[in-house]
């Protein structure tokens, strides 16, 4: 697998009501529930559950984009790479300051129930990827 | 008597009024419904990627998991009817809701228990009015349904299917609403959402299609356990998207025959009117004459 160089994956990141990105790329780095995978063309099949929120991408032009999707799960099968999150964001298109404001008010109401668990941990993965992206 | 030619007027004035209205009605109607469409293309990549990767787990895993296993001898059915928040949209509202009652009927006949599940003012209305008790409801929106409205149901759905039906569970949860064939033609529809069974896409893969053989992280059972919810959850959604486009469609096809209608009544009054005013024009005309002859002759008499 290590010259592959001919080679790139076909990545598709989608979420609930939409397409979020689409394009071809050389690695995808997720996080899921064990750790860290990097993913490069030829990569065996695949499906994960994402836990910390943030996707990284190099795309096939050396761009480096990075995408918040909490909650998500990935599937790899022969070169194509799907992130599926309901509320998938890209890393550039996430205000930083007003990211950082919703998770400030997100912690003050607590992780005491589910939901709001849940809406810290959205928080926090959106300001990771803006964090990144900027 | 026949109506005088300032009520013709009248009524003519507000039958255009009405047909300004549902003119509108339909012209927004059709508007959205491109939107509606549009949405429902716009959610069809998650639901695909997320059928596919769940019939991955339960073809390649031999995992039970609670959402797909059909309980030994049903009691309790919920039953979700998926209605409009508006009328206006001709049948849409009473043949969904009918078919709900065809289920309700068919699940009573099978001696399971009913627990209503509803979306939309128009089916909570019609339940309340025939005072039947409502395990939930949720209204708004029914237009232009959200993935987070969707993912609440699936939710209090789920959370139902899970408990034991000792405790107030179901056992298996049905789905009315309102599948959208084409600009012409919704139809009524039921599926069972739970127990899933899971089906691979419309078409049969191939023979040399095979799906490949998957490592799961962590393992099979964790990723099949947070699969599922989103996969009901994305049913749930594609069943209120079609809701909505037939909604939609229902509403502008009704609101066409209603500005038809008006148009047609417009004419009928105006020519009515017409008649009306001209006989009465006539009228005048032969008593003026009749007035003048009659002095004629008078003055004739005299001298």
């Amino acid at each position: 697998m290590a010259d592959e160089s001919g080679k790139h994956l076909e990545v598709a990141l989608v979420a609930a009501e939409r397409v979020v990105w689409e394009g071809q790329a050389t690695i995808v780095i997720a996080r899921t529930t064990d750790g860290d995978v990097g993913i490069l063309p030829g990569h065996a099949p695949l499906l994960g559950l994402l836990q910390g929120g943030t996707v990284q991408v190099r795309t096939v032009d050396g761009d480096f984009l990075v995408a918040a999707a909490p909650d998500g799960f990935i599937s790899v099968a022969n070169d194509r790479v799907s992130i599926l999150a309901e509320n998938a964001e890209m890393g550039h298109d996430i205000d930083l300051e007003e990211a950082r404001r919703e998770l400030e008010l997100a912690l003050k109401t607590g992780t005491a129930s589910e939901a709001d668990a849940d809406e810290v941990r959205l928080a926090e993965a959106r300001v990771r990827a803006a964090e990144t992206a900027s | 008597m026949p109506a005088t030619q300032r009520e013709l007027k009248d009524r003519r004035n507000s039958v255009s009024t009405i047909k300004k209205l549902t003119r509108a009605m339909e012209l927004i109607a059709a508007s959205r419904i491109v939107k509606a469409q549009q949405r429902a293309q716009a959610a069809g990549p998650y639901a695909r990627e997320l059928t596919r990767a769940v019939s991955a787990v339960a073809t390649f895993s031999n995992v039970d998991h609670p959402l797909t296993t059909e309980k030994p001898n049903p009691k309790r059915a919920a039953v979700l009817l998926i209605t409009s928040d508006r009328g206006q949209a001709g049948a849409y509202s009473s043949s969904v809701i009918r078919e709900g009652e065809r289920l309700n009927q068919l699940l009573r006949e099978d001696e399971k228990e009913i627990v209503p599940y509803l979306t939309g003012r128009k089916g909570i209305a019609y339940y309340t009015f025939r005072q039947r008790e409502i395990a939930q409801s949720w209204s708004g929106e029914s237009d232009a349904p959200t993935f987070a409205r969707a993912r609440e149901v699936a939710d209090a759905l789920i959370e139902a299917f899970l408990t034991p039906t000792e405790e107030g569970g179901v056992d298996e949860i049905h789905i009315v609403f309102t599948r959208f064939v084409s600009m012409l033609t919704q139809k009524p529809d039921v599926i069972r959402l739970l127990p899933l069974e899971v089906v691979e896409g419309e078409e049969a893969p191939a023979a040399d299609d095979v799906l490949p053989l998957y490592e799961f992280e962590p393992s099979a059972e964790d990723v099949l356990d947070g699969l599922l919810p989103k996969y009901v959850a994305s049913r749930i959604h594609f069943c209120m998207l079609q809701a909505a486009a037939s909604e939609l469609a229902s509403r502008q096809r009704a609101m066409k025959s209603a500005t038809d209608n008006a148009q047609d009544l417009i004419e009928r009054l105006t020519r009515e009117y017409n008649q009306v005013r001209q006989s009465a024009i006539t009228q005048e005309i032969s008593e003026i004459v009749g007035g003048a002859n009659a002095l004629a002759d008078a003055n004739a008499g005299s001298e």
